[in-house]
Protein backbone atom coordinates (compact mmCIF):
# COMPACT_ATOMS: atom_id res chain seq x y z
CA UNK A 1 0.00 0.00 0.00
CA UNK A 2 1.27 3.32 -0.48
CA UNK A 3 1.82 6.30 1.95
CA UNK A 4 0.14 9.33 1.31
CA UNK A 5 1.83 12.66 1.06
CA UNK A 6 -0.09 16.28 0.99
CA UNK A 7 0.83 19.85 1.47
CA UNK A 8 -0.68 22.65 3.57
CA UNK A 9 -3.20 24.40 1.97
CA UNK A 10 -1.72 27.92 1.87
CA UNK A 11 0.85 27.08 -0.45
CA UNK A 12 0.73 29.65 -3.48
CA UNK A 13 -0.92 27.69 -6.27
CA UNK A 14 1.99 28.64 -8.91
CA UNK A 15 3.59 25.54 -7.19
CA UNK A 16 1.18 22.77 -7.19
CA UNK A 17 2.88 21.25 -10.20
CA UNK A 18 6.28 21.63 -8.58
CA UNK A 19 4.92 19.24 -5.15
CA UNK A 20 3.73 16.82 -8.13
CA UNK A 21 7.55 16.64 -9.62
CA UNK A 22 8.72 17.04 -6.01
CA UNK A 23 6.79 13.43 -5.30
CA UNK A 24 7.65 11.79 -8.45
CA UNK A 25 11.59 12.46 -7.41
CA UNK A 26 11.41 11.66 -4.13
CA UNK A 27 9.69 7.92 -4.76
CA UNK A 28 12.09 7.60 -7.17
CA UNK A 29 15.20 8.43 -4.87
CA UNK A 30 13.55 6.09 -1.64
CA UNK A 31 12.18 3.18 -3.43
CA UNK A 32 8.89 3.97 -1.61
CA UNK A 33 5.56 4.52 -3.63
CA UNK A 34 3.82 7.76 -2.27
CA UNK A 35 0.52 9.20 -2.93
CA UNK A 36 0.29 13.13 -3.45
CA UNK A 37 -3.27 14.28 -1.99
CA UNK A 38 -4.12 17.87 -2.33
CA UNK A 39 -6.83 19.11 0.18
CA UNK A 40 -8.44 22.44 -0.45
CA UNK A 41 -9.12 23.41 2.57
CA UNK A 42 -7.30 23.12 6.06
CA UNK A 43 -10.62 21.30 7.30
CA UNK A 44 -10.68 18.02 5.13
CA UNK A 45 -6.97 17.76 5.55
CA UNK A 46 -6.66 18.27 9.79
CA UNK A 47 -9.57 15.11 8.99
CA UNK A 48 -7.40 13.16 6.91
CA UNK A 49 -4.62 13.63 9.65
CA UNK A 50 -7.26 12.80 12.26
CA UNK A 51 -8.01 9.37 10.21
CA UNK A 52 -4.32 8.64 10.09
CA UNK A 53 -4.31 8.77 6.72
CA UNK A 54 -1.31 11.03 6.31
CA UNK A 55 2.06 9.67 6.04
CA UNK A 56 4.43 12.78 4.67
CA UNK A 57 3.22 16.35 5.49
CA UNK A 58 4.50 19.64 3.80
CA UNK A 59 3.33 21.44 7.48
CA UNK A 60 2.68 25.00 8.49
CA UNK A 61 3.58 25.56 12.03
CA UNK A 62 0.69 26.00 13.43
CA UNK A 63 -0.24 22.50 12.49
CA UNK A 64 2.94 20.92 13.33
CA UNK A 65 2.33 21.34 17.08
CA UNK A 66 -0.67 18.72 16.95
CA UNK A 67 1.75 16.61 14.27
CA UNK A 68 3.97 15.95 16.92
CA UNK A 69 2.64 15.69 19.99
CA UNK A 70 -0.89 14.05 19.00
CA UNK A 71 0.59 12.34 15.93
CA UNK A 72 3.47 11.44 16.25
CA UNK A 73 5.06 12.83 13.49
CA UNK A 74 8.99 14.14 13.20
CA UNK A 75 10.62 16.83 11.24
CA UNK A 76 12.51 15.97 8.38
CA UNK A 77 13.32 19.93 6.85
CA UNK A 78 13.06 22.69 5.90
CA UNK A 79 13.55 25.20 2.63
CA UNK A 80 16.75 27.08 3.32
CA UNK A 81 16.15 30.94 4.07
CA UNK A 82 12.17 30.56 3.83
CA UNK A 83 10.34 31.85 6.74
CA UNK A 84 6.61 32.41 7.36
CA UNK A 85 6.55 36.40 7.98
CA UNK A 86 3.12 38.04 7.81
CA UNK A 87 1.71 41.75 6.67
CA UNK A 88 -0.63 43.62 7.56
CA UNK A 89 -2.21 45.92 4.59
CA UNK A 90 -4.94 48.70 4.14
CA UNK A 91 -5.72 50.27 0.78
CA UNK A 92 -3.62 52.94 -0.91
CA UNK A 93 -6.25 55.57 0.09
CA UNK A 94 -6.10 55.23 3.44
CA UNK A 95 -4.56 57.54 5.54
CA UNK A 96 -4.01 55.68 8.62
CA UNK A 97 0.10 55.48 9.60
CA UNK A 98 -0.30 52.78 12.55
CA UNK A 99 -2.76 50.22 13.78
CA UNK A 100 -3.67 52.35 16.94
CA UNK A 101 -5.00 54.62 14.75
CA UNK A 102 -7.38 52.46 12.89
CA UNK A 103 -10.80 53.15 13.65
CA UNK A 104 -12.98 50.30 16.23
CA UNK A 105 -15.08 47.87 14.57
CA UNK A 106 -12.64 47.27 11.47
CA UNK A 107 -13.78 44.77 9.03
CA UNK A 108 -10.68 42.19 8.70
CA UNK A 109 -9.67 39.98 5.82
CA UNK A 110 -7.88 37.15 6.09
CA UNK A 111 -7.83 33.49 5.11
CA UNK A 112 -7.78 30.37 6.90
CA UNK A 113 -4.12 30.10 6.65
CA UNK A 114 -3.81 29.55 10.51
CA UNK A 115 -0.19 30.56 10.94
CA UNK A 116 -0.37 33.72 9.07
CA UNK A 117 -3.79 34.45 10.97
CA UNK A 118 -2.48 34.22 14.68
CA UNK A 119 0.85 36.97 13.76
CA UNK A 120 -1.42 39.56 11.51
CA UNK A 121 -4.35 39.43 14.82
CA UNK A 122 -0.54 40.05 17.03
CA UNK A 123 0.55 42.88 14.43
CA UNK A 124 -3.24 44.32 15.43
CA UNK A 125 -2.94 43.98 19.26
CA UNK A 126 -1.28 47.00 19.76
CA UNK A 127 -4.32 48.87 18.38
CA UNK A 128 -6.49 46.71 21.06
CA UNK A 129 -8.30 44.44 18.34
CA UNK A 130 -8.53 41.32 19.18
CA UNK A 131 -11.04 38.64 18.04
CA UNK A 132 -14.04 40.07 20.07
CA UNK A 133 -13.90 43.85 18.32
CA UNK A 134 -13.08 43.11 15.06
CA UNK A 135 -15.74 41.73 12.29
CA UNK A 136 -13.73 39.47 10.06
CA UNK A 137 -13.96 38.85 6.29
CA UNK A 138 -12.86 35.17 5.55
CA UNK A 139 -11.39 34.54 1.88
CA UNK A 140 -10.36 31.50 -0.16
CA UNK A 141 -7.55 33.00 -1.13
CA UNK A 142 -5.13 35.93 -0.45
CA UNK A 143 -5.73 37.85 -3.91
CA UNK A 144 -9.53 37.98 -2.40
CA UNK A 145 -8.02 39.52 0.42
CA UNK A 146 -6.85 42.09 -1.77
CA UNK A 147 -9.92 42.58 -4.06
CA UNK A 148 -12.43 43.29 -0.45
CA UNK A 149 -9.47 45.44 0.44
CA UNK A 150 -9.68 47.24 -3.59
CA UNK A 151 -13.34 47.15 -3.14
CA UNK A 152 -13.70 48.82 0.16
CA UNK A 153 -15.54 45.85 1.60
CA UNK A 154 -12.24 45.15 4.69
CA UNK A 155 -10.60 47.91 5.82
CA UNK A 156 -7.35 45.30 6.87
CA UNK A 157 -5.97 42.89 4.80
CA UNK A 158 -3.47 40.12 6.52
CA UNK A 159 -1.77 38.42 4.55
CA UNK A 160 1.31 35.93 3.93
CA UNK A 161 4.11 37.96 3.37
CA UNK A 162 5.06 36.05 0.56
CA UNK A 163 1.58 36.16 -1.19
CA UNK A 164 1.49 39.68 -0.96
CA UNK A 165 5.11 40.36 -2.45
CA UNK A 166 3.43 37.85 -5.80
CA UNK A 167 0.63 39.86 -6.12
CA UNK A 168 0.29 41.59 -9.53
CA UNK A 169 2.16 45.30 -9.35
CA UNK A 170 -1.36 46.53 -10.28
CA UNK A 171 -2.78 45.22 -7.42
CA UNK A 172 0.15 46.32 -5.06
CA UNK A 173 0.12 49.69 -6.07
CA UNK A 174 -3.69 49.91 -4.95
CA UNK A 175 -1.99 48.82 -1.69
CA UNK A 176 -0.11 49.42 1.30
CA UNK A 177 2.10 47.75 4.14
CA UNK A 178 1.23 48.63 7.08
CA UNK A 179 3.55 46.63 8.84
CA UNK A 180 5.40 43.55 7.90
CA UNK A 181 6.46 41.08 10.34
CA UNK A 182 10.17 40.00 11.41
CA UNK A 183 10.00 36.61 13.41
CA UNK A 184 12.16 34.73 11.17
CA UNK A 185 12.29 31.47 13.42
CA UNK A 186 8.39 30.20 12.17
CA UNK A 187 8.35 28.01 9.06
CA UNK A 188 6.80 25.47 7.31
CA UNK A 189 8.57 21.99 7.44
CA UNK A 190 8.01 18.59 5.65
CA UNK A 191 7.19 16.18 8.07
CA UNK A 192 7.25 11.85 8.44
CA UNK A 193 4.86 10.00 9.71
CA UNK A 194 4.67 6.71 12.25
CA UNK A 195 4.48 4.59 9.41
CA UNK A 196 7.62 5.98 7.55
CA UNK A 197 9.30 6.87 10.58
CA UNK A 198 11.96 4.00 9.90
CA UNK A 199 12.99 6.15 6.82
CA UNK A 200 13.37 8.92 8.54
CA UNK A 201 17.32 9.06 7.96
CA UNK A 202 16.67 8.29 4.27
CA UNK A 203 14.81 11.13 3.46
CA UNK A 204 16.92 13.31 5.34
CA UNK A 205 19.86 12.64 3.79
CA UNK A 206 18.29 12.46 -0.27
CA UNK A 207 16.29 16.13 0.57
CA UNK A 208 19.25 17.89 2.11
CA UNK A 209 21.62 16.41 -0.72
CA UNK A 210 18.67 17.25 -2.93
CA UNK A 211 20.68 20.45 -4.55
CA UNK A 212 23.84 18.61 -5.13
CA UNK A 213 21.79 17.14 -7.75
CA UNK A 214 21.13 18.42 -11.90
CA UNK A 215 17.74 16.53 -11.44
CA UNK A 216 17.11 18.12 -7.97
CA UNK A 217 18.26 21.17 -8.41
CA UNK A 218 15.24 21.81 -11.18
CA UNK A 219 13.01 19.75 -8.45
CA UNK A 220 14.08 22.51 -5.89
CA UNK A 221 13.48 25.31 -8.84
CA UNK A 222 10.02 24.37 -9.44
CA UNK A 223 9.21 25.13 -6.20
CA UNK A 224 10.55 28.14 -5.66
CA UNK A 225 13.54 26.62 -3.26
CA UNK A 226 17.17 26.66 -3.20
CA UNK A 227 17.54 23.78 -0.78
CA UNK A 228 16.12 21.82 2.11
CA UNK A 229 18.11 21.81 5.35
CA UNK A 230 17.56 19.50 8.06
CA UNK A 231 15.09 20.28 11.05
CA UNK A 232 16.61 18.94 14.53
CA UNK A 233 13.32 17.82 16.54
CA UNK A 234 14.59 20.29 19.55
CA UNK A 235 14.29 23.23 16.82
CA UNK A 236 10.94 21.86 16.44
CA UNK A 237 9.87 21.93 19.80
CA UNK A 238 11.00 25.32 20.09
CA UNK A 239 9.11 26.66 17.23
CA UNK A 240 5.74 24.49 18.84
CA UNK A 241 6.31 26.21 22.20
CA UNK A 242 6.82 29.78 20.44
CA UNK A 243 3.46 29.05 18.64
CA UNK A 244 2.24 27.93 22.16
CA UNK A 245 3.39 31.48 23.67
CA UNK A 246 1.25 33.25 20.74
CA UNK A 247 -1.67 31.47 20.29
CA UNK A 248 -2.93 33.18 23.71
CA UNK B 1 27.13 37.41 36.13
CA UNK B 2 24.60 40.26 36.77
CA UNK B 3 26.63 43.54 37.59
CA UNK B 4 25.84 47.03 38.79
CA UNK B 5 25.31 49.74 36.32
CA UNK B 6 27.61 52.15 35.24
CA UNK B 7 27.37 55.99 34.69
CA UNK B 8 29.12 55.85 31.54
CA UNK B 9 26.69 52.74 30.02
CA UNK B 10 23.73 55.55 30.74
CA UNK B 11 22.36 57.66 28.28
CA UNK B 12 20.40 61.16 29.79
CA UNK B 13 19.38 62.12 32.82
CA UNK B 14 19.25 58.87 35.47
CA UNK B 15 18.00 57.97 39.19
CA UNK B 16 19.67 55.45 41.23
CA UNK B 17 17.97 52.82 43.14
CA UNK B 18 19.34 49.69 44.33
CA UNK B 19 17.23 46.48 43.48
CA UNK B 20 17.13 43.40 45.76
CA UNK B 21 16.65 40.34 42.78
CA UNK B 22 15.87 36.72 42.89
CA UNK B 23 18.65 34.94 45.22
CA UNK B 24 19.51 37.51 46.92
CA UNK B 25 21.29 38.98 44.42
CA UNK B 26 21.31 43.08 44.89
CA UNK B 27 22.05 45.41 41.68
CA UNK B 28 22.59 49.40 41.78
CA UNK B 29 20.01 50.66 39.24
CA UNK B 30 20.99 53.34 37.04
CA UNK B 31 17.69 54.69 35.45
CA UNK B 32 16.19 57.03 33.14
CA UNK B 33 13.08 58.51 31.59
CA UNK B 34 13.52 57.74 28.12
CA UNK B 35 11.18 55.49 26.76
CA UNK B 36 12.20 53.35 23.49
CA UNK B 37 9.04 52.45 21.79
CA UNK B 38 8.73 48.72 21.00
CA UNK B 39 9.53 48.17 17.05
CA UNK B 40 6.72 46.83 14.63
CA UNK B 41 6.15 43.38 13.46
CA UNK B 42 8.96 42.16 15.67
CA UNK B 43 9.10 39.18 18.16
CA UNK B 44 11.47 39.38 21.57
CA UNK B 45 12.50 35.94 22.11
CA UNK B 46 14.66 34.15 25.23
CA UNK B 47 15.27 30.89 26.58
CA UNK B 48 16.08 30.53 30.04
CA UNK B 49 16.82 27.67 32.60
CA UNK B 50 14.53 26.68 34.87
CA UNK B 51 16.59 29.22 37.30
CA UNK B 52 16.27 31.65 35.08
CA UNK B 53 19.28 32.29 33.64
CA UNK B 54 19.67 33.17 30.05
CA UNK B 55 20.78 30.76 27.39
CA UNK B 56 19.50 32.13 24.38
CA UNK B 57 18.60 35.69 23.01
CA UNK B 58 16.98 36.70 19.33
CA UNK B 59 18.63 39.63 18.01
CA UNK B 60 15.77 41.72 18.81
CA UNK B 61 16.03 40.69 22.23
CA UNK B 62 19.73 42.48 21.80
CA UNK B 63 18.72 45.39 19.86
CA UNK B 64 15.97 46.36 22.54
CA UNK B 65 17.76 45.63 25.48
CA UNK B 66 21.28 47.34 24.21
CA UNK B 67 23.23 44.57 25.55
CA UNK B 68 25.50 42.22 24.13
CA UNK B 69 24.90 38.57 22.80
CA UNK B 70 28.33 37.77 25.17
CA UNK B 71 26.31 40.15 28.39
CA UNK B 72 23.01 38.22 28.12
CA UNK B 73 24.26 34.32 27.91
CA UNK B 74 24.88 33.14 31.35
CA UNK B 75 23.39 36.60 33.21
CA UNK B 76 20.10 36.08 35.25
CA UNK B 77 16.50 37.37 33.16
CA UNK B 78 16.42 39.68 36.38
CA UNK B 79 19.28 41.47 34.22
CA UNK B 80 16.11 43.37 32.49
CA UNK B 81 14.21 44.41 35.99
CA UNK B 82 13.21 48.08 36.27
CA UNK B 83 12.16 49.23 39.53
CA UNK B 84 9.09 50.22 38.59
CA UNK B 85 7.77 47.20 38.33
CA UNK B 86 6.44 45.75 41.77
CA UNK B 87 7.89 42.33 43.42
CA UNK B 88 4.37 41.15 43.15
CA UNK B 89 4.28 40.72 39.15
CA UNK B 90 7.44 38.73 38.97
CA UNK B 91 6.39 36.15 42.15
CA UNK B 92 2.84 35.89 40.19
CA UNK B 93 5.24 35.10 37.11
CA UNK B 94 7.17 32.47 38.79
CA UNK B 95 4.26 31.05 40.52
CA UNK B 96 2.14 30.57 37.56
CA UNK B 97 4.86 28.80 35.64
CA UNK B 98 5.93 26.98 38.64
CA UNK B 99 2.91 25.21 38.19
CA UNK B 100 3.32 24.40 35.02
CA UNK B 101 1.17 27.26 33.42
CA UNK B 102 1.64 29.71 30.86
CA UNK B 103 2.09 33.37 32.64
CA UNK B 104 1.01 36.68 30.81
CA UNK B 105 1.57 40.02 31.33
CA UNK B 106 2.64 44.11 30.68
CA UNK B 107 6.18 44.82 31.32
CA UNK B 108 8.33 47.24 31.40
CA UNK B 109 11.89 46.77 30.95
CA UNK B 110 15.28 48.45 31.77
CA UNK B 111 17.80 48.56 28.98
CA UNK B 112 21.38 48.74 29.14
CA UNK B 113 21.42 52.73 28.87
CA UNK B 114 18.77 53.05 31.25
CA UNK B 115 16.21 53.91 28.96
CA UNK B 116 12.86 51.03 29.09
CA UNK B 117 10.42 49.79 26.66
CA UNK B 118 6.79 48.34 27.37
CA UNK B 119 5.94 44.70 26.30
CA UNK B 120 3.46 42.31 26.52
CA UNK B 121 4.93 39.44 27.56
CA UNK B 122 4.40 35.48 27.69
CA UNK B 123 6.70 32.70 29.21
CA UNK B 124 5.59 28.70 29.13
CA UNK B 125 7.42 26.35 30.61
CA UNK B 126 9.18 23.96 28.35
CA UNK B 127 8.12 20.34 29.23
CA UNK B 128 10.47 17.43 27.68
CA UNK B 129 9.60 14.07 28.48
CA UNK B 130 7.23 15.13 31.03
CA UNK B 131 10.50 17.06 32.85
CA UNK B 132 10.79 20.89 32.82
CA UNK B 133 14.20 21.51 30.82
CA UNK B 134 13.68 25.49 30.17
CA UNK B 135 11.37 28.52 30.59
CA UNK B 136 10.86 30.36 26.94
CA UNK B 137 9.93 34.18 27.03
CA UNK B 138 8.09 35.42 24.14
CA UNK B 139 7.13 39.97 23.83
CA UNK B 140 5.38 40.97 21.57
CA UNK B 141 3.86 44.93 20.84
CA UNK B 142 1.46 45.85 23.87
CA UNK B 143 -1.33 48.15 23.47
CA UNK B 144 -0.88 51.83 24.53
CA UNK B 145 -4.40 51.18 26.51
CA UNK B 146 -2.91 48.38 28.34
CA UNK B 147 0.32 50.00 29.15
CA UNK B 148 -1.41 53.12 30.38
CA UNK B 149 -3.54 51.10 32.82
CA UNK B 150 -0.33 49.34 34.08
CA UNK B 151 1.13 52.54 34.67
CA UNK B 152 -1.38 53.66 37.07
CA UNK B 153 -1.72 50.01 38.53
CA UNK B 154 1.77 49.30 39.36
CA UNK B 155 2.84 51.95 42.20
CA UNK B 156 -0.03 50.70 44.16
CA UNK B 157 1.39 47.21 44.18
CA UNK B 158 4.21 48.23 46.11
Amino acid sequence: MSSMFTVSPDFTPDHLSGWYIFNTWIQRQTDTAIHLEMYNDFHSQREAIQNDKIDLIYANPFDAAMLVREKGFQPLVKAVGESDEAIIAVSAENTVEDVAHLNEGIKVAYTEDPDVHLMGMIMLEPGDFDANNITPVLSDTYVLVAKHLLKGEADVGIFLAEAYDDLSSMIKKQLRELVRSQISVIHHSLMIGPKLIDKKEEFQKVLTEMHNDEKGQGVLKSLNFNAWEKVEDDEMEFMIDLMDTLNT
Amino acid sequence: MISDMKPEDIVGDFKEVTLDLYQSISRKILYTDIEIPYPDGKLIVSTTTPDGIITHVNQSFIEMSGFTEEELIGAPHSILRHPDMPPAAFQDLWDTVGRGEKWQGFVKNLRKDGGYYWVKATVIPNVRNGKLVAYTSVRRKPSRTKVEECIKLYPTLF
